[in-house]
């Protein structure tokens, strides 16, 4: 039986169904009639060889490109019928480069994420207190961006998105500049955010969980901590579903063509050649 | 409050009183009483310095402001275009004979002003983009440039030629009540838009594609610019002339002391802009240079330029 989640701005979804969606859409060039849907509390991994529309695709669903046709809708309501505002609350994107003009604090940046709402310094402090929290960033809090390592940076701009609170949080290549252990850390922490509810309005919001899109190009990290992948070419939607299925070793001949077998165990899985 | 702004209001305190007191007739309050003393105080010397206070915090602000549009350390408001059309649209004004009366000067250069606004609106004003609205502005100022020389070489006369060379220098000198009317009003607007615009400056510092994620939109973000840039600096020379390395300057002075965030400066910029135009304008005034006074343009380039050349080489380490 669907069960009603009550998301904090009001917007009613069921179980179970796509709140996020892409349908149609087409951008010059770069997509062509992509249709994807996006569930809540789970990790979406968009995999893809260069040039294929990935980072157009995120772009789209966080309101930034607009299509030549079709839409992206939340929860029904086209993307682009919402208040700039109202859609930032909702949609947190965290952009492929890490560039900060300014050598803010840690604190300063995380509390950037607080633009899109008018909630008054207090319940600012607190949300951007709870973002530091959450990516363990209290101890840096005060230190400036120039005296970060490149992991570090990666959870401070993360933390700067998850301030916001949006339901969705979409992510180009967060995970690019980072080391296998920073990687793995850092999935893992995004992986707990798809669990967790949109934590803001009592028990009924915490069924949904936000919903966690990412662009990435280790295939096997898709593979082992995303719950949904789309893999895209040349602009369209190649393949989408359950990881083993969307990355079978036909589809990754397919698209990237190259003869790789899936070597080891579930959620332990490399590539060989 | 934070505490530069504190700091730098207590020194504005100190500084407005001194201003009044200090110029070729040095006005003692405990002294003999000066002859004209209320005169020169009143008619003279308040003026100005409230000038100064005016044009030194709409520069520092739009400094300040346009640094964090343009995420860029060395960006100045000049670099709109702006102040070089409103220098035309002044100089042109000696061709209409009337510049004495203190009128037309004004307002032809806040035409020049308006045109290159409107111009920088029309080019890059759909888009939004900052390349393309860099670009369009560094193209109206140098057209103006030129023809700003171009109208300087057709001088009727060496009279005017010279008048107009050393009205471009910028000056405080003999301005009064008349231009204090003109310009307050027009620069508090263009501080109050630059006000509105800093959370979308701030986001700004994220990139051009988190800001718009933010909620930022480019175009109502650009318009805010143009037109709050072309008030306080088409009004500034309107009244002074070219003022230059006042917005260049400022932001970085204050910048340490901030949380560097754009909007943080804007305040502690507009201030200390006040300051350094009234510091300098005092200075201007008691410095001995046969011929008359040192014109104000001229001495913020000559202090400015060795100062920003140290600060350069303080900041060669973390800028490599």
């Amino acid at each position: 039986m669907p069960v009603a989640i009550t998301a904090p701005d009001g917007i009613t979804a069921h179980d179970g169904i796509a709140v996020l969606e892409a349908l149609g859409l087409t951008v010059a060039r770069r997509l062509q009639n992509v249709t994807v849907q996006f569930q809540p509390g789970t990790v979406t991994a968009i995999v893809g060889p260069n040039g294929a529309g990935k980072s157009t695709l995120l772009a789209a669903l966080a309101g930034l490109v607009r299509p030549d046709s079709g839409t992206v809708t939340l929860v029904s309501t086209p993307i682009n019928q919402l208040l700039p505002q109202e859609r930032a609350r909702r949609l947190g994107y965290l952009p492929q480069s890490g560039e900060v003009a300014w050598n803010l604090s840690v604190r300063t940046l995380v509390g950037l994420g607080r633009l899109p709402h008018r909630s008054g310094p207090d319940a600012d402090a607190l949300a951007v207190a709870g973002a530091l929290a959450t990516m363990q960033l209290e101890p840096l809090a005060e230190r400036t961006l120039s005296s970060l390592s490149g992991g570090e940076r990666a959870r401070a701009l993360l933390a700067r998105v998850l301030a916001t609170q949006p339901h969705w949080i979409l992510a180009d290549e967060p995970l690019a500049a980072l080391d296998l252990a920073h990687q793995q850390s850092l999935v893992q922490r995004l992986r707990s955010l798809a669990g967790r509810g949109f934590h803001t309005n009592g028990s009924g919001a915490e069924r949904g969980g936000r919903g966690i899109v990412l662009v990435v190009h280790d295939l096997a990290l898709a593979m082992n901590h995303a719950d949904h992948v789309v893999v895209l070419n040349r602009g369209q939607v190649m393949a989408q579903g359950r990881p083993e299925k969307a990355l079978s070793e036909a589809v990754i001949r397919d698209v990237w063509g190259l003869d790789a077998r899936w070597l080891g165990e579930p959620g332990h899985m490399a590539l060989g050649f | 409050m934070t505490r530069p702004v504190i700091l730098l209001l207590a020194a504005l305190a100190f500084a407005l009183p001194i201003s009044l007191l200090a110029g070729q007739v040095w006005i003692d309050p405990f002294g003999p009483p000066v002859p004209n003393a209320t005169t020169i105080l009143m008619e003279l010397r308040l003026p100005r310095a409230l000038l100064a206070l005016v044009l030194g915090s709409g520069l520092g602000a739009a400094g300040a402001a346009m640094q964090g549009y343009l995420r860029n350390p060395l960006a100045d408001p000049g670099l709109f275009g702006i102040a070089p059309a409103a220098a035309l649209g002044a100089v042109l004004s000696f061709y209409s004979g009337y510049e004495s009366q203190g009128v037309t000067l004004p307002l032809f250069a806040l035409v020049g002003a308006a045109s290159a606004m409107a111009l920088l609106a029309l080019i890059a004003g759909r888009s939004g983009g900052i390349t393309l609205f860099t670009l369009a502005g560094m193209m109206i100022a140098s057209l103006a440039g030129a023809l700003t020389s171009l109208a300087i070489s057709l001088a009727p006369n060496p009279f005017a030629l010279s008048e107009i060379v050393t009205w471009l220098m910028g000056a405080l000198a003999d301005r009064g009540w008349h231009e204090v009317r003109l310009a307050a009003p027009l620069t508090l607007l263009g501080l109050v838009g630059l006000w509105r615009a800093g959370p979308a400056l701030d986001a700004l510092a994220l990139g051009e594609a988190a800001a718009r994620s933010l909620g930022v939109e480019p175009a109502r973000l650009l318009g805010l610019m143009i037109c709050s840039i072309g008030l306080i600096v088409g009004s500034g020379v309107a009244v002074a002339g070219m003022i230059g390395f006042v917005g260049l300057m400022v932001p970085h002075f204050v910048r340490p002391f901030t949380d560097q965030r754009p909007s943080a400066t804007l305040v502690p910029s507009a201030l200390a802009g006040a300051l350094l135009l009234l510091a300098a304008d005092c200075l201007c005034r008691v410095l001995p240079l046969q011929g008359g006074e040192l014109r104000l343009g001229i001495a913020l380039s000559l202090a400015g330029s060795p100062f920003f050349l140290r600060l350069l080489l303080k900041l060669r380490r973390n800028l490599a």
